[in-house]
């Protein structure tokens, strides 16, 4: 392991600490006082991508303490963001409660949810897990959709009012922005801190060995509970942005396809990775919206029945393209190359 | 001497089956006070189903493990480490994605006591304890000498070297009773007699008692107290390493004629 030349930890708080030089320090507040004066100078359409990004990873990050940290494979990403998504709308809508309060409700429903869904992986793991949260995934959405239509809204789009803050409307991209990167900033430091102690190591340790890890005194099944329990709220945080991010909420924007990209982007991202999860989520939107800008272009030089198939199949088409390609090439993801980047700067002049 | 007299473990009786393979039938031994047990016995005799019906890694039909006076033989693995048992694995168990030093941090779990909402704001309470449970881990690297590796991936090492991590991890737990399952597998002389020595540093520091599974007669005659002789299951003889030298039974059927 490479550390920041110049650094003596005489101390083991020094030693286990994050940000360790004055530079890192630099760099992390230079870029927070970026992000909060981004949306004074970029366009809506920015904002908008923005605040996707940073919803998304929200979400991916839960998903990375239980995919990446604790090894469970979860498919049902997308359908607890659903619970947290309706379980604010409908304390909204219906009881009247404020969203500031409705947010943690809804974020505590959807890890009860979440743990439940876990229960599964005492017995199974691998691919019997991941079959297994897939039906969360078919669960939610149906029982969304038919069992109560008078207050979920069936499968029609249900608006909320949007809240303000200290007299701030929050309707605007740029103004609900701070609200979005505001908890986005907190998870990113509530989970890098989750996965340096006792418990991220407890979740490692599940990961990499589950029997050594019950005779070495870990509770494996309470962790794992504890690991969906976590990533599911962090989804429930995530789906209750992203009611606040479009104004309303539809069962169409939680379906197997989100849980899937999720996946696929913490898989580029870098499994286990903080920041991967970050670089993957970056990664996989912007390749989203670049490709559904050029494929009207690219449509348009085809006959229009190809053009109609291009313009709808360039997308899925990219992203398992780009998946199969991570595989391949660099199976521990953007972050294996974030670290390459590192150690090359750190030993600079020296190549080994 | 009191500590000597004192029965730490006692195995009663132990039956263990897979379906009609008798793994363990009617064993019985005890360890007492601070000495070290050496299990020995031909392969398939049973002295890993044996470790394993300790640790609880399985669950024996019939019989009885007692720890410290306490019946423990329907415990799950994790109590029993919270007991004090702990132990090494022959084959290197260990979570190959963290470092060493995280591997033992890992096995601290048990005496570190904040939860995941302290854990995640990483302030006060959590930071102290991770600290403290850092020195205990720092004076057991150094007492095994792996300060080198210590922010080494364990993936990235060498043999010999995660079974010493896989022996850190084993003290960190600060245990009771340390059970090792061939702590010298597929090691050369030198590093033998380096593992020899840590055995008999632990032994000496903190008095434990131990049990050591292990094929290398030389090292099982030289450090151990007693031996107790395991084939097909059935143990075949217990007592001194000189006794259990002339014992014609297992001569007979392990150790062979010079």
């Amino acid at each position: 392991m490479w550390r920041p030349c110049g650094t003596f930890d005489d101390t083991y708080e020094k030693d286990i600490s994050i940000v360790r030089t004055p530079a890192q320090w630099s760099i992390t507040v230079a870029g927070l006082a970026v992000l909060a004066v981004l949306p004074l100078f970029a366009s809506g359409y920015f904002m908008t991508t923005v605040n996707l990004i940073a919803i998304s990873i929200i979400s991916a990050q839960g998903l990375g303490i239980l995919t990446g940290l604790t090894g469970q494979i979860s498919l049902g990403q997308g359908a607890f963001m659903g619970v947290g998504a309706y379980t604010l709308m409908m304390l909204m809508n219906y009881l009247g409660f404020s969203f500031w309060l409705a947010l943690p409700c809804a974020m505590v429903s959807a890890g009860i949810i979440g743990l439940i869904f876990g229960l599964p992986s005492l017995r199974i793991k691998g691919f019997y897990l991941a079959m297994a949260t897939l039906s969360a995934q078919f669960i939610i959405p149906w029982v969304i959709t038919n069992v109560r239509p008078d207050l979920t809204g069936g499968t029609s789009t249900i608006n909320i009012q949007y809240p303000s803050l200290f007299g701030l409307d929050l309707s605007k991209q740029s103004s609900m922005y701070y609200v979005i990167i505001f908890f986005t900033i907190a998870i990113l430091y509530l989970t890098r801190n989750l996965a340096r102690s006792k418990i991220g190591r407890a979740f490692v340790a599940i990961r990499d060995n589950d029997l050594a890890a019950e005779i070495m005194g870990l509770e494996v099944f309470r962790y794992k509970l504890l690991s969906f329990t976590i990533c599911s709220m962090y989804a429930g945080l995530a789906g209750s942005l992203w009611v606040l991010w479009v104004g309303a909420v539809n069962v169409d924007s939680f379906t197997l396809h989100e849980s899937i990209w999720f996946l696929g982007m913490i898989i580029v991202g870098g499994l286990g990775s903080i920041p991967g999860v970050c670089f993957g989520v970056i990664f996989i939107r912007v390749l989203e919206l670049f490709v559904q800008q050029i494929s009207p272009p690219i449509a348009a030089l085809f006959p229009d029945a190809i053009g109609a198939a291009i313009k709808s199949g360039l997308s899925p088409f990219t992203f398992g393209l780009v998946i199969l390609l991570f595989l391949i090439y660099e199976p521990r993801g953007l972050a294996h190359r974030w670290e390459i980047v590192k150690h090359f700067y750190r030993r600079w002049p020296f190549s080994y | 001497m009191t500590a000597e007299d004192q029965t730490k473990l006692k195995v009663e009786d132990l039956n263990l089956s897979f379906g009609s393979v008798q793994a363990l039938m009617d064993v019985s031994f005890e360890v007492n006070g601070d000495e070290i047990l050496a299990l020995i016995g031909p392969n398939g005799a049973g002295k890993t189903s044996l470790l394993n019906c300790v640790s609880g890694f399985y669950h024996a039909q019939r019989g009885r493990v007692s720890f410290e006076g306490h019946d423990i033989s329907r415990f799950s693995p994790s109590k029993r480490a919270k007991l004090g048992i702990s132990r090494t694995f022959q084959n290197i168990e260990l979570y190959t994605g963290l470092t060493a030093l995280d591997n033992l941090m890992a096995a601290r779990h048990v005496y570190i006591k904040y939860g995941p909402v302290a854990g995640s704001f990483f302030f006060g309470k959590a930071r102290r304890e991770e600290v403290e449970n850092r020195k205990v881990v720092e004076e057991i690297i150094d007492l095994l000498e792996m300060e080198e590796v210590r922010y080494r991936v364990v993936e990235s090492l060498p043999y010999g070297l995660r079974k010493r991590v896989d022996m850190g991890r084993a003290l960190a737990l600060h245990p009771k009773l340390l059970l090792l399952d061939e702590p010298m597998a597929g090691m050369n002389v030198e590093e033998k007699e380096d593992m020899a020595r840590f055995i008999l540093d632990i032994h000496e520091l903190w008095k434990i008692p131990i049990i050591i599974v292990e094929h290398d007669m030389g090292v099982v005659m030289d450090i151990c107290h007693r031996v107790v002789v395991l084939d097909f299951g059935l143990k075949l003889a217990e007592g001194t390493p000189a006794e259990i030298k002339q014992n014609e039974k297992v001569i007979q059927a392990y150790l062979g004629k010079e």
